[in-house]
């Protein structure tokens, strides 16, 4: 597999990441290295093995449904710095 | 508590192993709770677990100004117990990082400046080795995802503890890889590791992968009977391997050697490939709109967060983001992240297998003493990514791991790092008074 420019173009959109030519260039060659090495994991037999999303067993505990205080719109808001009639401000949507 | 202050600061000038500290220190002794367990208990938090209005950032420019308006739970046990929160320990950003040089505040090893602490926990380590050489009582909360905690113990000669995963509540810490991160703990000695990890271990409501005891209890039993050599962690340096093999001897007489090959073979990039993904979605939050870094609201919202991001996010974090949302694009997500998931499991395997025979697995923790800054300079990503060998193994499976000094290098008297690996929920193992 060969990472090309136009590849790490797609992936800085879809992560919202701006890259300069230097940056773009560094990432190609950087890119290759690092997914080469990645690839290494693809020599190991995983037939009928099952995926581990952890690494321990986790069984899901659901709490009682009682209404409790959670966080208020104030302190939600006190590390905004746009904010508008108690909500968050954010960029033109539209 | 005025001179420790006076003196925390003194050593931040020189050192920077504080991002913040706290300026209550006087007030908080004297409204701690004098009956609890760790009354005046002076302790520093990782700037990655969030502390009631004091600035938070996970090491980060992304986060400037940010004062979490609660507590992580971790540190709301300590302060129940009385302890004395003195402030956040600098690492890299997010704890994307073995030398804690991907940040604005880079800790200095406290045996020689021109040095790494190790990361990412790197400023936890630094403060805890130089506040125990002027005698003064000290814990530190660091966290792990592929062995941050581990590491900078080793570099700067002091006690590291990652807990099994799941037995420390992450709720309150900024999220690196959800299915990696743990809390843990530094200090100087084993017993202050076991009285904070009996205050701060157990269930908590607000986080779902949180273990539940009472269904799956901790093993009490803390006897070491049998311990083994991961063999291929052999081959580094010959002072390294020295000084593991004189260490395991003095402390239990004989031990076997034992070869992991699926763990030599897949960790590593086993663990980069599940850690970049998971951080790459982690990371996606971080836009300059609910807190943090913010920018004058202009453009669409795609325009906005992309500035933001490419502002304030450090190299190394870009470069985990994007390979993060590579390994789990369209047409490449089986290939990488499933893949790994499922390499994972071998990996665990492979351990529960050793642990029917032994009680400890045993390595170096590093493969090399702290490195110079000019030094790491000069590495690749890649090659950086590779001094994780050892640890990233044990953070992979969830195992709980020490690690513990093992002496010094000869020409420069560096300390080098023995790291101890037990079963899952057999912790008590690793505060067994043999490892002091």
């Amino acid at each position: 597999m060969k990472v090309d420019q136009e590849l790490i173009k797609r992936v800085a959109k879809n992560a919202r990441l701006e890259l300069t030519d230097k940056e773009l260039k560094d990432f190609e060659k950087q890119f290759n290295e690092i997914l080469e090495y990645f690839n290494l994991i693809q020599d190991a037999d995983t037939k009928n093995v099952k995926e581990s999303f952890h690494p321990i067993e986790i069984k899901n505990h659901l709490r009682e449904d009682i209404i409790k205080d959670s966080l208020s719109q104030d302190d939600a808001l006190k590390n905004a710095r746009h904010q508008s009639n108690n909500y968050f401000k954010g960029p033109k949507a539209i | 508590m005025k001179d420790l202050q006076k003196k925390l600061k003194d050593i931040n000038k020189e050192y920077n192993y504080f991002n913040v500290i706290c300026d209550d220190l006087q007030e908080q002794y004297k409204n701690a709770n004098k009956k609890g367990k760790l009354y005046g208990m002076p302790i520093s938090i990782k700037d990655c677990v969030c502390v009631k209005d004091v600035e938070t950032r996970g090491g980060s420019k992304i986060l400037e100004g940010y004062k979490p308006t609660f507590n992580a739970t971790v540190v709301q046990r300590l302060i129940d117990q009385g302890a004395i929160i003195l402030g956040k320990t600098s690492q890299d950003e997010f704890g994307f990082g073995s030398f804690s040089t991907h940040t604005y505040n880079i800790p200095k090893n406290p045996f020689d400046k021109t040095r790494s602490c190790g990361g990412s926990s790197g400023g936890s380590a630094g403060i805890t080795r130089k506040l125990s050489d002027l005698k003064i009582k000290h814990v530190s909360i660091a966290e792990s995802t592929g062995g941050s905690i581990a590491c900078p113990a080793a570099f700067c000669g002091v006690y590291g503890y990652t807990p099994t995963y799941g037995l420390f509540s992450r709720y309150g810490l900024l999220d690196y890889g959800n299915s990696l991160d743990k809390i843990g703990i530094m200090a100087d000695n084993l017993k202050d590791i076991k009285t904070v990890f009996e205050v701060v271990k157990g269930y908590d409501e607000k986080d779902s992968t949180s273990l539940n005891l009472e269904k799956t209890p901790l093993n009490k039993d803390d006897s070491i009977k049998k311990v083994a050599i991961i063999k291929e962690t052999l081959n580094v340096d010959p002072e390294i391997k020295e000084a593991i093999i004189k260490t395991v001897k003095a402390k239990f007489g004989s031990y076997d050697e034992i070869s992991l090959p699926i763990v030599e073979k897949y960790a590593t990039p086993c663990y980069y490939i599940i850690a970049v993904s998971e951080a790459s979605t982690n990371l996606a939050k971080y836009c300059g709109l609910r807190y943090g870094a913010a920018e004058e609201l202009k453009g669409t919202f795609d325009e906005y967060f992309t500035k933001v991001r490419t502002k304030y996010f450090e190299p190394e974090s870009k470069r985990r983001i994007m390979l993060g949302t590579f390994t789990r694009m369209a047409g490449y997500r089986d290939a990488f992240y499933l893949k790994a998931a499922k390499v994972r499991t071998m990996i665990i395997n492979e351990y529960k297998k050793a642990f029917q025979k032994y009680d400890l697995i045993i390595s170096p923790t590093m493969p090399i003493v702290a490195p110079k800054f000019s030094d790491i300079e000069k590495l690749t990503p890649l090659q950086n990514y590779m001094m994780d060998i050892m640890t990233v193994g044990p953070n992979l499976a969830g195992l709980p791991h020490l690690s513990c000094n093992a002496g010094y290098s000869k020409k420069e008297k560096l300390p080098i790092g023995i790291m101890y690996i037990a079963n899952h929920l057999n912790d008590y193992k690793l505060m067994n008074d043999k490892l002091k």
